[in-house]
């Protein structure tokens, strides 16, 4: 691959700016030209064998076109100059203004260096050490205990790169690089099987493999297979439930972070609308949204809609001090974006989307909260989660988690999802750890469109949540 | 989640596409892009190219305007080598004539990191003859869009008008898609398909002091003429209007209603369980159940994506061959898994026609429009008979609450009570769980009322004997 393989100004900005032209030329409020390529391998593992190994390619342009209430937008994965224009017009058809004037459009290069410094590009690393990372977790898994019947693991890195032209005159771009990896593993025992899974991904280059063994990544996903063979029934109903470091993202990413989107808020689609300024949670919680966080799964150096990544502030001490938003929920409310509008893909039009979303540290200590807590369940580790941000109610998995019986872990329990909503929930959180971590790499779907999310938390207890076992 | 989208215009698309000549006809050049891919195979390499192309239109209305109008038009070619029992993939979005090279000599590369296996290979013709589905309706691709456009926009007044409660709908929503896809192997195989689908759906607001509720409606479709506004619109207020006033139920084990809604999700897993790739790889919780009663002698499960009414009917499968009519449980028994040729051969039966893949993966294996024989009550008449229970209208979290290698499950819910055979108040955040084991074997009664759903199983009314409820 060669550095001009590797650069976000892949298209001509004379190019981008006659298209912008052709876009506005039935006349417009707002035009824009989103150019995407992106290059991925995936490698996978399965019942002992290198299954396959994947390599993709997926580049295009999408147009939008936005006149009055109505966004236009076409894409097309012909970057000629044919193609673009071509898009451009079905993209300014679905305004159907009368004929506004055109104005020159002068593009201003404002792209700065890329999200983050790439010690290793994946595609200088030859496919051969990537296959033997996935040979070397396989071995990791089946050795850490007899139990394990089968593993498969899975390593993938894309290079993404965006453009981004505008008929407010913004050009800038991006490359986002991204490494990820992941281990299941699954446990035969008496009563039947048990699964256990760890992943690991970084916006950055090979050089995660310096950071990370993947062995230990192995071992953490057999680990929790074998505990889960011992596992008793989840208990039914509500009571406290303290949630280990960098697991409880999920909670704040489905209780708040949705209702928080400003697209969902306009449509009085949230339980969190008009409530800027109240107090939402208990004065202890303090929730950032953070795309500049480098390195996290979550973090770019500009926003699918060419706004410099930025961290913002949700919940300060408890009080709603702002929503996520995009350029078009910005603009309608007079006020700038937040770096927020995310995208799929060129095939997608940007929306209001989170990037890493973390609950901020307190000063509880984590095993006093566990031994404060005479029953409940402890979740070390969250499967996905869901909610409905018009009532609130949401649920996330626990693919990790214990009883809590007199104040100490006890029994592993079986997997299942726990059910809270969403205000009640962050009214309710009553301890906060100062051990926080970063969770999992995320994939967050919203509209049919999913983007890389990242997430974390300290130690920290809900009073109530209710637990869907289906012990008594 | 929902929002946005946006433009199309049938002109303009056409132009972009100077190659296909016939709109109608797209599915013989994408059959021959795929033979030229498989002539370039050299000695002793087996080739199979996977040739899909696609067109979408989405309007979204809002408020009595159109908010979004989305014009997508995607291509794509997956390719996959096999030389001595291994193989490699590669994909493109693009079918120029650069990338079909570009991608064959990748797919070639990776062939080098594979594992030998002696049943990896391409299908071979099966000589099952290929149903004659008739998926294709020109007056979908002829419907202009004037009209896809008007149809939104009644959908969305119709529903904000169905009952005084509604307060507002968040998306009103027509959506459509043709789609081609042509798979060409060295081995001789040689398959073409094109379908034309379309939807209508909304999802509504409904308010009542204070409190907001949400239920949606749709309407499923080959062709514009097929789609029921007004069964949309009312099914969207009824579900969020019966909703308000729901109060957290009592948890304990009760008796459980499923809406077909519901169950075809339930019963997609179920069918995802009887994998053969699930049962070869250790991961399938009936993997050693074959001949077994794993189900109430009420349960007949059977696979049939030759059933034109079915909304994933297909005539072909991912690697080309006929799909088929596949019985899976009977009379509670289980009777078959389902393979690809791939898993046919390792476990020295015949594929059952069950290849599932995008352009963009190699193929796996999966149930496509799985449907139980029905029972001769209507749903009306298995409530009556119903002391005390819970009628399941909703169920979050499925992909986090659900471990189809164990079998545990539990989600989150909504719906209504059951008191003395009518139903009663609605309730929400709750979970129901148990495992699909239990489940299966609790099934007491199946209504009458089977219906092909967007999703891999048609729903139907079930009633099980119990389920975990967790609530307060």
């Amino acid at each position: 691959m060669t550095e001009a393989d590797r650069s976000p100004m892949m298209l001509d900005p004379e190019l981008l700016r006659d298209t912008l032209s052709v876009a506005m030329a039935t006349g417009g409020d707002f035009a824009e030209v989103f150019i995407e390529d992106r290059r991925s391998t995936s490698a996978v593992l399965d019942d002992g064998r290198i299954e396959e190994l994947s390599s993709g390619r997926d580049s295009g342009a999408g147009i939008r076109v936005v006149v009055g209430e109505t966004t236009g937008f076409a894409h097309t994965a012909d970057l000629s100059p044919a193609g673009l224009r071509s898009a451009a017009k079905t993209a300014s058809a679905a305004a159907r203004s009368g004929g506004g004037a055109v104005s020159e459009i002068a593009l201003n290069d404002q792209s700065g260096p890329a999200s983050a410094v790439v010690e290793l590009f994946p595609s200088d690393v030859s496919k051969a050490e990537k296959v033997a990372l996935l040979q070397r977790a396989d071995a990791a898994a089946r050795s850490a205990d007899r139990a394990i019947s089968q593993v498969s693991a899975r390593y993938g890195d894309s290079q993404r790169r965006i453009q981004i032209a505008n008929s407010e005159g913004l050009l800038t771009g991006d490359r986002q690089i991204r490494t990820f990896f992941s281990v299941s593993c699954v446990a035969t025992g008496d009563i039947g099987l048990q699964t256990g899974r760890e992943s690991v991904g970084r916006t950055m280059g090979f050089e995660l493999f310096d950071q990370i063994d993947v062995d230990d990544v192995s071992r953490r996903a057999a680990g929790r297979a074998i505990t889960k063979l011992e596992a008793v029934p989840a208990p039914s109903g509500e009571m406290p439930v303290v949630v280990g470091p960098g697991g409880g993202g999920v909670l704040f990413h489905e209780a708040c972070g949705h209702g928080l989107e400003a697209d969902l808020v306009a449509k009085s689609a949230s339980v969190f609308a008009g409530r800027r300024g109240e107090m939402v949670a208990t004065p202890s919680v303090s929730l950032v949204d953070d795309g500049t966080m480098a390195g996290e799964w979550g973090c770019f150096a500009v926003d699918d809609e060419g706004r410099p990544a930025q961290r913002n502030v949700l919940i300060a001490d408890g009080v709603l001090t702002d929503y996520m938003w995009d350029r078009l929920r910005a603009q309608k409310e007079g006020r700038v974006g937040s770096g927020n509008g995310r995208r799929q893909s060129f095939r997608h039009l940007p929306m209001v989307r989170m990037t890493n979303t973390y609950l901020e540290g307190g000063v509880d200590d984590p095993e006093e909260i566990v031994a404060g807590t005479d029953h409940g369940v402890y979740v070390a580790q969250l499967g996905g989660g869901q909610v409905n941000t018009a009532t609130g109610d949401f649920v996330f998995g626990m693919t990790e988690a214990y009883l809590i019986e007199g104040g100490r872990l006890t029994a592993p329990i079986r997997e299942g999802n726990l059910i809270g909503n969403g205000p009640a929930a962050l009214l309710a959180i009553d301890a906060i750890a100062g051990d926080f971590a970063m969770g999992s790499p995320g994939t967050c779907g919203k509209d049919g469109q999913g983007v890389p999310v990242g997430d974390g938390t300290p130690t920290l207890r809900v009073a109530r949540l209710t637990v869907g076992g289906t012990a008594a | 989640m929902a929002l946005r989208r946006c433009v199309w215009l049938d002109s303009l698309l056409a132009e972009r596409l100077p190659e296909v000549a016939d709109p109608h006809d797209v599915e013989a050049d994408l059959l021959e892009i795929a033979e030229r891919v498989v002539a370039m195979a050299t000695p002793g390499e087996q080739i199979e190219a996977v040739v899909v192309h696609e067109r979408e239109t989405e309007v979204r209305a809002y408020e009595g305007e159109i908010e979004s109008l989305t014009s997508a038009e995607s291509r794509g070619i997956g390719v996959r080598v096999v030389r001595n029992g291994c193989q490699g993939f590669a994909y493109a979005g693009t079918l120029d004539a650069d990338a079909l090279i570009e991608v064959l000599g990748e797919a070639r590369d990776n062939v080098e990191f594979a594992t030998p296996d002696e049943y990896c290979a391409v299908a071979q013709p099966d000589g099952v003859p290929v149903a004659e589905l008739d998926l294709y309706r020109a007056a979908l691709v002829d419907h202009p869009t004037d009209a896809k456009v008007a149809m939104a926009l009644e959908l969305e007044r119709l529903t904000r008008s169905a009952h005084p409660l509604i307060s507002g709908v968040e998306s009103a929503e027509y959506g459509d898609s043709v789609s081609a896809s042509a798979v060409a192997t060295t081995t001789g195989i040689r398959s073409v398909s094109r379908e034309t689908s379309c939807f209508l759906s909304a999802y509504a607001l409904a308010e009542q002091g204070g409190e907001t509720q949400t239920g949606f409606g749709f309407s499923l479709g080959r062709q514009p003429e097929d789609l029921d506004v007004a069964h949309a619109a009312a099914e969207a207020a009824e579900r969020s209007t019966r909703m308000l006033g729901a109060i957290k139920p009592t948890s304990g084990r009760i008796a459980v209603v499923l809406d077909p809604w519901v169950s075809a999700q339930f019963l997609s897993i179920v069918a995802g369980t009887l994998s053969g790739e699930a049962v070869q790889k250790g991961r399938s919780l009936f993997a050693d159940r074959m001949g077994d009663e794993v189900a109430s002698p009420l349960l007949t499960l059977i696979e049939d994506p030759t059933d034109p009414a079915a909304t994933s009917a297909t005539a072909t499968d991912g690697e080309g061959l006929a799909t088929r009519r596949n019985v899976l449980i009977s009379g509670g028994r289980l009777e078959r898994f389902v393979h690809n040729s791939e898993t046919a051969r390792r476990a020295g039966t015949a594929s059952t026609g069950s290849a599932v893949r995008g352009y963009s993966s190699t193929p796996g294996v999966g149930v496509r429009a799985a449907s139980v024989v029905g029972g001769d009550r209507t749903p009306v008449e298995l409530i009556n008979g119903i002391d005390d229970g819970v009628f399941v209208l909703g169920v979050s979290g499925l992909h986090s609450g659900v471990n189809p290698v164990s079998g545990d499950f539990s989600t989150g819910a909504e719906g209504l009570r059951i008191r003395g055979g009518e139903l009663a108040e609605p309730i929400r955040e709750f979970t129901i769980a148990s495992t699909i084991q239990k489940m299966l074997a609790d099934l007491t009664d199946i209504g009458s009322d089977v219906q092909w759903l967007p999703m891999r199983a048609a729903g139907v009314t079930l009633v099980i004997a119990e389920l975990t409820v967790s609530g307060v």
